[in-house]
Formats: C-alpha cells, sequence, structure tokens
C-alpha cells in the first residue's frame, strides 16, 4: 500500500502510523451534548467501500486525509488535513 | 565418478569448468552451470526423494521452480537448509545435500510400509483415526504425527547466514524472461523507460534456452542471449536474475526473492538471499506457463518427468534420458517428441488419446498409460493402444497433459481467472490486479510469434500510461503454431494415479472427498491436503480440481479454483526478517553521556529504544541494590548526576503558542511568565492522561515542553494532530528537539554549589527561583538552566547543544565527586521519585484519569482543552474509581512487587474482591522501607488503613498501610529551597 504525502510524495505504507476515521477531524464544541462527544469519540461506521481516514507520515509530521476503498484498495485522494481546519 | 548420462558436447553448460560435490554421502561430478537436479541425473541418479505420506521413491519431475519432489537438504558449516528443490540449487564446489524424508537411507526407508497400508492412509485419515479419545490427542497422536510429519529437518542452531532486504523502484517490471517477457523488456528499454526484468532462473531466456524455436532465422536461445546483452548494456535496464516475483500487493508494489550467494561456497562474501520490494508503475507479467502431468496409474516413480522438463535437461544440461516414451495429449506433446528426436532422443513410443497421424521418426499409438513398474526408478511403462496393451522398458516416462498459464500473480489481489475450454487451462481477465498486464503463455498465447507479439504490445500499452512514446521495433519472425490440446486428467485404470505428488493424493482420494460430502474445492483442499505442500500444487491443482469436476458431475468453471495467495515459492523467514535480529531487531538510541557511563561500569538497560545506566557500582557494593541505595542517600545528603537527554523536548514557537498550549495541556499555560516553568498534564481526547512534564516558557513566543522518554513520539504525533486539523491557521510552529540538546539533572543539597563550578554568571537562590529558566553560559557554550526537580531536592537541569554532551556529563561527574556526590541511574532515579509520589507511565498507563493521580483541578475551568469534555463525563470522576495512593508495608523490610494486587485485610483474593494494584515499588534507605504506588478503590479516603498486596505469579502476601502517595518531604521545603 501507498499513500501520498502532500509534503513528500508517494510513499510505503510502512512510513505513517495510523490513526483512525476522519471523524476526528470534526471536534465537537466544548459544551456538545454526550452524544456527540461519543459519536466523535467512539461510534464508527465500518463501510465496504469508500472510507475516509487518519494517517501520519512520520518522517515528516504531516498528517493526510486518505480516501480509499476497503474493498479494492484503491487510493482515491490523499489530501494534507491542515488544508481544511478552522 | 564418470558422468554416465551426459551427452557429449550437449548442453549450456561450461565443461571446463567441472564441479565436485556430494549426495548423500557419495561423491560426484557436474559441471558449472548444473543444477542439483542435472547433475544427479546425468549421474545416473534419478531417486532424489521419498515422498511425504507413504515414502514413495521419488524422482525429479520437473526443471523449476514448482518441483514437488526432489526436495532436499543442503548442509553448510552445520547449518541446514531443508526442502531445497534440487531443479532450483545450482552446483557448486563442495555442495553438500543430503535426501530427506527417508530413515534408514533413500532406497531403503523403514517408513514406506505406510505405502503398503495405503488403504488406512486415504484421504481424511487425521480426522477419522485421531479423534478418540480425546485425551489422547495431545499425549499420543500429536507427538506421534509430529515426528512422522514434515519434510527435512533443522540443524538446531541459529541461522548464521546473512540475508538482505531493499527497495526498487521502476517504470516498468517485467516478470520472466522468455519472447514475450524479453520482446517487452526490449521495447520498454528502447523508449528510455526504466525497466527491471526480474527471472527466477540463473539464466535469461525462458523457455527459449530449453525450446529454442526459430526466431529471425536464429536458435532461440541465440537470439534471446543477443537480447539479454543489449539490455545488459542499456543504463535504464536493471536485470535481476535468480529472482522470483513472489506476491503481487496494492498500488504496485510487488514482493521478490533474489537468490544472492546460494549458488557460490562461501557464505561470508554474499548475503544468502535478499527480499526486495519492488514499487513499479507499471509491470508485465510473462512468467509462461506450467506443464501439468497426466494421473495414469503408478505415475510418480523416479524416471516420469514433464515433457518440458525432459527438452530441458536434454537442450540446457545435456543429461542424456535413455530410452524415452511419451506420453501426451495436446500438440506441445508431439513437438516436444519430435524436437528430441532431432536432438538424438531415443523415442520408444509417443502416446496420446487423439487419434495422430503416423510419423517417420518414432512410433506413435492412440491410446493411455496404465502402469508402469519399477521399484527404485522406472524400469517398465504399461499402456493400451488399438492393438491392444502393450509394456515396453524404457528409463524416462515425459507427461505432456497441457499448460497452464502461470497466472499466479494476477490473482493475488482476491480476482478469480476464467476457464478457457479450449485450452482446458485458467487464464488471466484483464485488469486483475490495477497496472498489470499479462503477456505472452501466462496470458494464454503459446506460439513464438504471438509470445513475441503479445510482449511487444503489452510494453507498448505501459509505456502510453507512462507518457513514453513506443520505439519502431519490428516483432521478429517466428514459429506460430496452434496449440491444440484433448483434455485427459486421469486415466480410467485400475492402480493409484497421483495428483499431488508433494502430499501424497492420488485421484481416489479427491473422489473420496468428493463422496463424504467435501464437495467444493476449498473443502477438498483441506480434506485431502492437495496443494498444501511446499509447490503449493502449482502443477497439480488444475487436474485435481478437474477430477473433482468429474466426480460431482459439476463441470470445472462451477467447481471453481482454490485461492491464488502470495508468496508464489517458498520465502525463508530469514529473508523477509533481514536485519531484524540482534542489534538489527529495533533502532537503539544512545545518549552523549553512554560511553562514560559504561568506563563507570554502568549496566545499561533498555527505556524504549534508549539505553540509560542502570546504577553506577563502587568498590564493595555487591549487588544493585547496594549501589542504588548509596546513589539515593548520595542525593538526598550531597549532589548527584544524572542524564535526562531521552526525555522529550518539543520546541514550541508563534504568535499563538500560548494559545495553542492552553488547548494541549489540561492547565494553563498562558498565564506563564517568560523565564518561568509550569509543570503541565495532558489528556487524550477520551479524557484519560496521556503524558505530563514540563513547559518553559523561553520567551514571549517561544516555549519548551518536555515529556516523559516512553511517550515522547505519541505526543508529538499528537500535537502536530491537534495543530494541523484544529489550528491550521494558527500563528504557531512545533519541531522535536528531543536529539539536539544534551540535558543532566543535578539534584541534592549541594546541587548549586556544583552548577556554580560551571557557569558564566552564578545562580543565588532568590535571583534564581525554583521553576525558573533561563539561557546560560556553561564553561563558555551557550546552554539553558531550568531549577526543576523529579528528585524532590534542590534540582536543576541544565542543556548544552548535543555535541557537548559527553564533555559535560564528564565534568560534572568529577566536579560531583569532588563535592561528596557522583553520577545517579535509573534505579536510584526510580526511588528518588516514588519517595515524593512522582508519577511516570507506571501510574499514567492509558487507563487513569486527572482525578485518579489526583490532579482533577488541574483541569482548567476558564478554557477547553484537549479531553476536557470526556474527563467529566459520569463514571471518570468519583469514589467508585481507583485512586493513586501510597502503600508502605507494616513491617518495613517486607518487600513489595509492582504488579500486585490489593484486597482487605481478611477477604479472598477473588477477581469480585480486588480493591485495586500495585504500580511501581523500591526499597526507600532514607525512610528504611519498602514504599509502594498503586490505585486503590477510592483510595484517597482510606489512608490509615491495612490492605493485603497478593501477588499471585510470585507467590507473595503482604500487608500494607495505605497512606498519601508523597512520602517524604511532604511540603516540598527541600526543592523549594
Ligand atoms: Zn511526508
Amino acid at each position: 500500500m501507498r499513500i501520498t504525502c502532500p509534503c513528500c510524495g508517494s510513499r510505503d505504507r510502512r512510513e505513517f502510523t495510523y490513526y483512525g476515521s476522519d471523524d476526528y477531524l470534526r471536534r465537537p464544541d466544548a459544551d456538545a451534548a454526550a452524544q456527540a462527544w461519543d459519536d466523535y469519540l467512539h461510534n464508527r461506521d465500518n463501510p465496504a467501500g469508500e472510507t475516509r481516514d487518519l494517517w501520519y507520515h512520520d518522517p515528516c509530521g504531516t498528517w493526510v486525509k486518505v480516501t480509499r476503498d476497503t474493498v479494492t484498495h484503491a487510493i482515491h485522494a490523499c489530501e494534507p488535513v491542515a488544508g481544511e481546519a478552522g | 565418478m564418470t558422468q554416465s548420462h551426459r551427452i557429449p558436447g550437449k548442453g549450456r553448460i561450461d565443461r571446463a569448468r567441472p564441479v565436485r560435490f556430494t549426495f548423500d554421502g557419495r561423491d560426484y561430478d557436474g559441471y558449472h552451470g548444473d543444477t542439483l537436479a542435472s547433475a544427479l541425473l546425468a549421474n545416473g541418479v534419478r531417486l532424489m526423494g521419498r515422498s511425504f505420506k507413504y515414502h514413495r521413491p521419488r524422482g525429479v519431475m520437473t526443471a523449476g521452480s514448482e518441483e514437488p519432489n526432489a526436495l532436499v537438504e543442503v548442509l553448510e558449516d552445520g547449518q541446514h537448509t531443508p526442502n531445497v528443490r534440487a531443479t532450483m540449487q545450482e552446483l557448486f564446489p563442495g555442495l553438500h545435500a543430503r535426501s530427506q524424508n527417508r530413515w534408514p537411507s533413500l532406497s531403503f526407508d523403514a517408513l514406506a510400509v505406510n505405502d503398503r497400508l495405503s488403504a488406512f492412509l486415504s484421504a481424511g485419515f487425521y480426522y477419522k483415526t485421531f479423534m478418540w479419545p480425546p485425551a489422547w490427542w495431545e499425549k499420543i497422536y500429536e507427538p506421534l504425527i509430529r515426528r512422522a510429519a514434515g519434510l527435512g529437518s533443522l540443524s538446531g542452531r541459529h541461522d548464521e547466514g546473512r540475508y538482505e532486504k531493499a527497495w526498487a523502484h521502476c517504470d516498468l517490471l517485467v516478470i520472466g524472461s522468455g519472447p514475450a517477457g524479453l520482446m517487452a523488456a526490449l521495447t520498454a528499454a528502447r523508449a528510455g523507460a526504466d525497466v527491471i526484468l526480474a527471472e527466477e532462473d540463473r539464466e535469461m531466456g525462458g523457455r527459449l534456452l530449453s525450446d529454442a524455436p526459430e526466431i529471425d532465422g536464429r536458435k532461440g536461445d541465440a537470439w534471446a542471449l543477443a537480447i539479454v546483452a543489449e539490455l545488459a548494456s542499456m543504463p535504464n535496464v536493471r536485470l535481476m536474475p535468480r529472482t522470483t516475483v513472489t506476491g503481487a500487493y496494492d498500488d504496485g508494489t510487488y514482493g521478490a526473492l533474489e537468490r544472492v550467494g546460494l549458488h557460490v561456497p562461501t557464505l561470508a562474501d554474499l548475503p544468502r538471499e535478499c527480499f526486495w520490494r519492488i514499487v513499479a508503475k507499471r509491470a508485465i507479467l510473462a512468467a509462461g506457463a506450467l506443464e501439468r502431468p497426466i494421473a495414469h496409474p503408478d505415475n510418480d516413480r523416479p524416471g516420469v518427468m514433464m515433457a518440458s522438463a525432459l527438452r530441458s535437461y536434454v537442450r540446457r544440461w545435456g543429461v542424456d534420458p535413455g530410452r524415452v516414451v511419451i506420453f501426451g495429449n495436446n500438440d506441445s506433446a508431439l513437438d516436444a517428441a519430435r524436437t528430441l528426436t532431432a536432438e538424438g532422443v531415443r523415442i520408444l513410443a509417443y502416446i496420446d488419446p487423439r487419434p495422430v497421424p503416423p510419423v517417420e521418426e518414432f512410433r506413435v499409438y492412440q491410446g493411455d498409460v496404465v502402469g508402469t513398474t519399477g521399484h527404485l526408478g522406472l524400469q517398465t511403462v504399461r499402456f493400451r493402444h488399438r492393438g491392444g496393451v502393450s509394456e515396453i522398458a524404457a528409463e524416462t516416462l515425459a507427461l505432456a497433459g497441457g499448460w497452464n498459464p502461470t497466472l499466479h500473480l494476477a490473482c493475488h489481489m482476491n480476482t478469480r481467472p476464467d476457464w478457457d475450454e479450449g485450452i482446458a487451462a485458467f487464464v488471466p481477465r484483464p485488469d486483475m490486479v490495477p497496472g498489470l498486464a499479462v503477456a505472452g503463455a501466462a496470458a494464454n498465447r503459446f506460439s513464438t510469434a504471438a509470445c513475441l507479439a503479445d510482449g511487444a504490445g503489452a510494453a507498448a500499452a505501459a509505456l502510453a500510461d507512462l507518457g513514453l512514446k513506443a520505439p519502431d521495433l519490428p516483432v521478429p519472425k517466428a514459429e506460430d503454431g496452434v496449440y491444440a490440446i484433448a483434455p485427459l486428467w486421469s486415466v480410467e485404470a485400475p492402480g493409484r494415479a497421483w495428483l499431488d505428488f508433494a502430499n501424497d493424493v492420488t485421484t481416489k482420494d479427491v473422489e473420496l472427498a468428493a463422496r463424504e460430502g467435501f464437495a467444493s474445492v476449498e473443502h477438498m483442499k483441506r480434506y485431502t491436503t492437495q496443494g498444501m505442500a511446499p509447490d503449493q500444487g502449482k502443477s497439480s491443482n488444475v487436474t485435481a480440481l478437474a477430477v473433482l469436476a468429474e466426480t460431482t458431475g459439476q463441470g470445472i468453471p462451477t467447481t471453481g479454483t482454490t485461492t491464488f495467495r502470495p508468496p508464489f515459492v517458498p520465502i525463508s523467514i530469514a529473508a523477509l526478517g533481514a536485519g531484524g535480529r540482534g542489534h538489527g531487531f529495533a533502532p537503539e538510541r544512545r545518549t552523549t553521556s553512554e560511553l562514560a557511563s559504561r568506563r563507570m561500569g554502568a549496566p545499561m538497560i533498555e527505556a524504549g529504544l534508549w539505553f540509560r545506566p542502570s546504577y553506577f557500582p563502587r568498590e564493595g557494593e555487591a549487588t544493585w541494590r547496594d549501589s542504588c541505595d548509596r546513589e539515593v542517600t548520595m542525593v538526598r545528603q550531597a549532589v548527584g548526576v544524572c542524564d535526562v537527554s531521552t526525555l522529550g523536548k518539543i520546541d514550541v514557537q508563534g504568535a499563538d503558542a500560548e494559545r495553542f498550549l492552553d488547548l494541549v495541556y489540561s492547565n494553563t499555560m498562558s498565564t506563564l511568565k517568560p523565564g518561568r516553568v509550569r509543570y503541565g498534564l495532558m489528556l487524550r481526547e477520551d479524557g484519560h492522561v496521556m503524558d505530563d512534564g514540563t513547559c518553559a516558557r523561553l520567551s514571549e513566543r517561544h516555549f519548551l515542553i518536555t515529556t516523559t522518554t516512553a511517550a515522547a513520539g505519541p505526543v508529538m504525533r499528537h500535537l502536530d494532530f491537534v495543530q494541523q486539523a484544529f489550528c491550521g491557521d494558527w500563528d504557531v510552529r512545533l519541531i522535536s528537539v528531543t536529539e539536539q540538546w544534551a540535558q543532566f539533572a543535578l539534584a541534592g543539597p549541594r546541587a548549586r554549589d556544583l552548577l556554580n563550578t560551571l557557569l558564566r554568571d552564578p545562580v543565588n537562590a532568590q535571583g534564581f527561583p525554583f521553576m525558573a529558566c533561563s539561557e546560560t553560559r556553561i564553561l563558555g557554550v551557550l546552554g539553558r538552566l531550568f531549577r526543576i526537580s523529579f528528585s524532590g531536592e534542590l534540582g536543576y537541569e541544565v542543556a548544552v547543544p548535543a555535541r557537548y554532551g559527553a564533555a559535560l556529563f564528564d565534568r560534572l561527574v568529577a566536579e560531583a565527586e569532588n563535592l561528596g556526590g557522583g553520577a545517579y541511574g535509573m534505579e536510584a532515579l526510580n526511588v528518588l521519585r516514588i519517595e515524593k509520589g512522582f508519577i511516570t507511565h507506571a501510574e499514567i498507563h492509558g487507563r487513569v484519569t486527572a482525578f485518579d493521580i489526583g490532579m482533577e483541578r488541574m483541569v482548567a475551568a476558564g478554557k477547553d482543552c484537549i479531553g476536557k469534555a470526556a474527563s467529566q463525563r459520569p463514571g471518570m470522576i468519583g469514589p467508585e474509581r481507583e485512586q493513586l495512593v501510597g502503600l508502605m508495608p507494616l513491617e518495613g523490610h517486607a518487600s513489595l512487587t509492582a504488579g500486585a494486587h490489593l484486597y482487605e485485610e481478611k477477604a479472598p483474593a477473588t477477581a469480585a474482591n480486588g480493591q485495586g494494584y500495585v504500580t511501581s515499588v523500591g526499597y526507600s534507605p532514607t525512610l528504611n522501607s519498602w514504599l509502594g504506588l498503586g490505585f486503590l478503590k477510592n483510595g484517597r479516603a482510606r489512608h490509615g488503613e491495612t490492605v493485603r498486596l497478593e501477588d499471585g505469579l510470585r507467590k507473595r502476601k503482604v500487608q500494607a498501610r495505605v497512606c498519601d502517595p508523597v512520602f517524604f518531604d511532604r511540603d516540598g521545603g527541600r526543592m523549594r529551597g
């Protein structure tokens, strides 16, 4: 498996550390309801098909949002997490 | 020994370089260029092994990596390599090989009695026989089976051989160097593409070396040599002979095993094998096809081999096969008979179930082979034909049951091939592996002309994908014959007919499996063990499932294939794990004080990837405890020096740095004044403690934070995430500087005296108070000074650029010794922090909250922080939680053990009665008692209670008093002074 680091280009997955779903990018407000925090922290889909998850490129410190297919293993997009921050 | 079966002048062997080797202790001669199999055949040795289950005498079947029978052990310097295919082992001077799976000798094997018991050893025999009584399994059946099972043996010693792993990248990977592979490589190479051509054999050329069809008026092998020479001269081409591509993986990654040093005598010069990971933008699988045998009675005797293998042994190695009978069902069999006759081989009979017109060169029979004789080697072949049944004497029976395209790699990503009725074999579908095209015989092209054209075409398509222009390269002229076949899987005749030679699976086993309900191909495989030997059924799986399909009447497309999985050939674990033994197991990180520490006799212990000194023994100290007790007392009474460089250090800068630190620390950092340090607690987003450390504000926009040694990596990853995910437009940047700075703790009442021997501008108690920080000149070097303490004593940490670390440590230790102090190690450091109730990752182990360690007030009220919301959820705070406590044994010299569980004094040690556990222990020479830290249910309300520590593992029970986790100097006067 190869992931394209926005900083370093196409690299083997051994250089990356997996984190989890890109749900982690949508952090609730501090005073959000308990359900929102549960969804953020714990509740995850397990799709057969397109999924978006977060990988850390250890050598350069870039976080990458990877859009990939869990059935075909095809990687559709690798985007920097920093690009969509708010 | 004479090479009695060598044809004079024939073969691609170097007769000027004779090679002496041994097989089963006997000397033989061969030539450079031989394989072990070809050299044994040239010496008239047909018997090379015993079969797995029935211990049947077996000879070589093939001339390639698919060999099921001729598996031998190679011995060198006390090392055994079992299951080496004699067909792949190149001959070298001094090669020692030994047959396996026989006792006492290859020609007389006691377990051959299994063959006569075969009626009881049929498919499913293990499942049926070893079921009852159940208690017998572990004691009797399993050891019995283990002794009888398995091929070959290990030396029982470490593998001393050297192995390597490597990466390669290319535009186009061509797998296989027959006509299709060579044309593909040449086409891409002339276009300027970066090409890797991988070939399993020692020589490039594939079947051209064995069959030598005419190409552009030249013999095929001569043509191949010329192409290979051109490729070798091109800087954009890497030729990788002796390299088997073993697996196709995601995104153009291929595994490949190179036999680097297995063909030469000395281990020392070359690694034995190299495991490659090849990343290719495009790949062409031109691996050819594997010929399959026909299941007829007694088709497994030494001397029975594939017709294609016979052609290889004759043409490539000049082996004289003696009198030959060929049994085939397709045009390539007839072609083999003709070519072999032209090479001077005596074909006594060509037998084919199809009506074949008579030819001049040999006798043609329409019929089939119904049996053979010859105990240790083929003597006669019996066959049915239109005139009746005949038996003729022969040394070699060549089987030609048709060709199976070598499409394994194309199926490695879980796609299934199509069944092609025309050639009665599975063929690849398009786009089975993204970026991989299949060409040549692997793609159902069976004439030389078609293979050449297909290779060129596949390369042109790959070049188009790569944005390169295909060169104007005419496809050479070659034979374009038709490959016609009449499927014949097994001959209807009495007797056992083998499918899987390696695992001793016969047609009867497959029929039995179907009758007993194991009619799906995956069930049949597991019930009979078909295809589960080292050869993975390369030459037998298709035939076995055809027999299954005939038995069930389902037809082959419905029956389907088993799954093709990597690796294509066996890979030694040593090659996969190359470099991972001993020091290579994990990276080793070393501090600048390591050499000095070792010189002082300190044993080094691992702390994550780091090595840190355990203690510094002095004369007269008998055990580590003596040293540790002395070092603790030295710090409490004088001064000690300890390398703390392994703590993670992260430099945080920017106008929004304080805002960022407020978000990642539970407590507030924005209020910290420049020149001051604050203890900080980090939570995970799920509300549990992630790490603790210090945060120093070096200037308004410049912070330096520390992490624990263990969590340095995860904390950096976490901070990068928070910054990139939530603070993308903030003015803050961070970087790890752990390795840029050497940092030493100076601890003890005389720490300031020690420090001031080094500073250009000495410090005093008021001018540089507790939790101060600043830049400073240390022995002329610009460094940093922090007044922090992990020992509870007056403490400083000095940091200098790492290149000065070794010199500073030497000087610090010398000055400390002048003051009655010295260096201290991890053991003393641990006791000192336990005495003070300071936590490490023994305590913040991932399941504790700020509340549990008594730091809930450090989750600041007026701001958000990572983990804040979750830390306040129900269940994260409250008396039901286990809380950090101190533990002191009622009898001071009773030792405590970490990992012990806590129970009420009289309560039985059951899970339900568990009250908590012990995380850290140490003997305190300061308090003359063992001390423990641990977690106890509602522990802060239970100070003064007595609990029982029970360590089931070490069989220890100790009564202890629960107390505050700060055992020593509770008001902190010593470190603030
Ligand atoms: Zn990167």
